[in-house]
């Protein structure tokens, strides 16, 4: 599904990012990378900095220090490029209540330059993906919390973008509605490829071959494999080493 | 990265403007409820105690209705300037806006093409102010209705990008009520549309001065000389002026590098 060059070797890479709030360090000398298919969870309890380090790589606002590269393109220099290969899953629900699920999505392909015929198949094809070409006509507000999250994941990946980017994006779901948006989420990284950055607090979202990374405070604490977090930390649990690398400092 | 793009983007933002307008009913009985009040109860118990003396672009004595109509039209373009700013605060708190900036077009096209959007939305409602207000007796040379068209464009979009730069400004939704007392109320009470320049000078003439450097006034000129389809060149180069002055800070505004964000001491 991705149009993804498969040669790239990041998705997404960062690189000595600082930024700071009224001289408050939200973020200090952040550095990773997203390898293309694969899905990086970058894990951090409430004000780690996860939602600046979003604002930063959607490019909300500019920071003075460090570099952000989607698929080789300077954030801040070709920043048309650099979008055009990134699709985002806010935290807040971004859709228009008061239009329907098609009006949503036609919305979006026309933002990213689609023609109509283009537009109706890839908005066929994702919906129903996730069970949701049916209710296409429904006005937004009429579904419910998962169905819209659905229509926005469907709606991120329109435009067939190589990198996902989710941001706490099953907050105030129901366990069922969380499973499924995790299993298809995981299921685009492997049978088709895209890489994923999704930020969440929730550890039972981790799947064991997904990448992690642990902020805290704005600096990264661990970033590896779910494996070598227990080994580093020396705990038998997700939870316990993240606990442990995010308390450390008596929090 | 083509043309066809920005043009699908363009109707793209300008066709979600209208649905969203269309399907808010009460939105559009409102933006008409307010400028009738004015025409049909103000204008008609002011209409005894103003005198007005012959004023270009009239030729002959004139009713007050007659003469506030323009200020009506402006007015119903300001507040659907502020509006669309006010809407636009809305989508950044809810987060809808950040769909759009995230899509790989630059800012200053989608907040052109927001601009666009909101200016095609209030020439709509002028144009049904202005057919009851012909049924009404309210009636101009028929060309006077295609003249003003450009003349509406214009002083829109200068309204428009006045409400823009005021949206890159505020932080909250909040903050907005003051802006509405502080901009729309001055804006349109020191302005032309109720009362002729010359008989501000009468009472005050810093209220004339002011009045007269009002880029509102200047928008309702510009419209009342194209209603009766007459040029006025001042009017036209100044609401012009204007609209490029707020349109680049608007634009500065909202530079990730520069605009709101900043403000709030990021770095």
């Amino acid at each position: 599904m991705s149009d993804f060059d498969k040669q790239q070797t990041v998705a997404l890479e960062i690189d000595d990012l600082s930024f700071s709030y009224a001289g408050k360090k939200a973020l200090d000398k952040v550095g990773f990378s997203v390898k293309p298919a694969e899905c990086t969870i970058l894990l951090g309890p409430n004000g780690a900095g996860k939602s600046t380090l979003f604002s930063l790589i959607t490019r909300l606002y500019d920071s003075h220090e460090g570099q952000i590269n989607l698929c080789g393109f300077d954030v801040k220099q070709q920043t048309r490029q650099a979008l055009s290969s990134l699709g985002v899953v806010f935290q807040q629900t971004t859709l228009d209540l008061d239009l329907t699920v098609m009006q949503n999505l036609r919305y979006h392909t026309a933002l990213h330059g689609l023609g109509k015929k283009d537009a109706n198949m890839r908005i066929q094809e994702e919906l129903e993906r996730l069970n949701m070409y049916d209710r296409r006509k429904e006005k937004v507000r009429l579904l419910n919390g998962g169905h819209k999250r659905r229509v926005e994941i469907a709606r991120a990946l329109l435009h067939q973008p190589a990198l996902l980017l989710l941001d706490e994006p099953t907050i105030g779901l129901d366990v069922p509605s969380r499973q499924s948006i995790v299993e298809h989420v995981h299921r685009l990284v492997k049978e088709h490829g895209l890489s994923v950055l999704w930020a969440t607090h929730l550890i039972d979202e981790i799947y064991p071959d997904d990448q992690l990374i642990v902020l805290h405070k704005g600096q990264i604490k661990y970033k590896g494999s779910v494996d070598g977090l227990l080994k580093t930390t020396e705990t038998t649990t997700i939870n316990q080493g993240f606990k442990q690398l995010t308390q450390e400092e008596g929090i | 990265m083509n043309m066809l793009h920005f043009w699908r983007a363009m109707w793209g933002i300008i066709g979600r403007e209208l649905w969203r307008f269309v399907r808010q009913k009460e939105r559009f009985v409102s933006a008409l409820v307010r400028p009738l009040v004015w025409l049909f109860i103000f204008a008609a118990g002011f209409r005894s105690t103003l005198g007005l003396a012959i004023i270009p672009p009239y030729e002959t004595y004139i009713l007050y209705e007659v003469y506030i109509t323009p200020g009506l039209m402006a007015m119903i373009q300001l507040f659907n300037g502020m509006q669309s700013s006010l809407s636009m605060v809305y989508d950044r708190e809810m987060g809808s806006m950040r769909i759009l900036m995230v899509c790989p077009l630059p800012r200053w096209f989608l907040l052109l093409s927001k601009l666009i959007a909101g200016v095609s939305v209030s020439i709509l409602q002028v144009y049904v102010f202005l057919l009851i207000a012909w049924f009404y007796g309210i009636e101009a040379p028929w060309q006077g209705y295609l003249y003003v068209l450009p003349a509406l464009i214009l002083a829109g979009a200068m309204l428009g990008a006045l409400g823009l730069l005021l949206s890159s400004f505020i932080k909250q939704l909040e903050n907005f009520a003051g802006v509405m007392n502080f901009v729309i109320f001055p804006m349109f009470f020191m302005s032309t549309a109720l009362y002729p320049l010359w008989r501000m000078k009468e009472s005050s003439t810093w209220l004339h001065y002011l009045a007269s450097f009002n880029p509102f006034s200047q928008a309702v000129e510009l419209i009342r000389f194209a209603f009766y389809g007459q040029f006025n060149q001042y009017a036209f180069t100044y609401t012009l002026s204007a609209f490029i002055i707020f349109m680049i800070i608007a634009v500065l505004g909202y530079n990730p590098s520069k605009g709101m964000m900043m403000k709030k001491g990021g770095r």
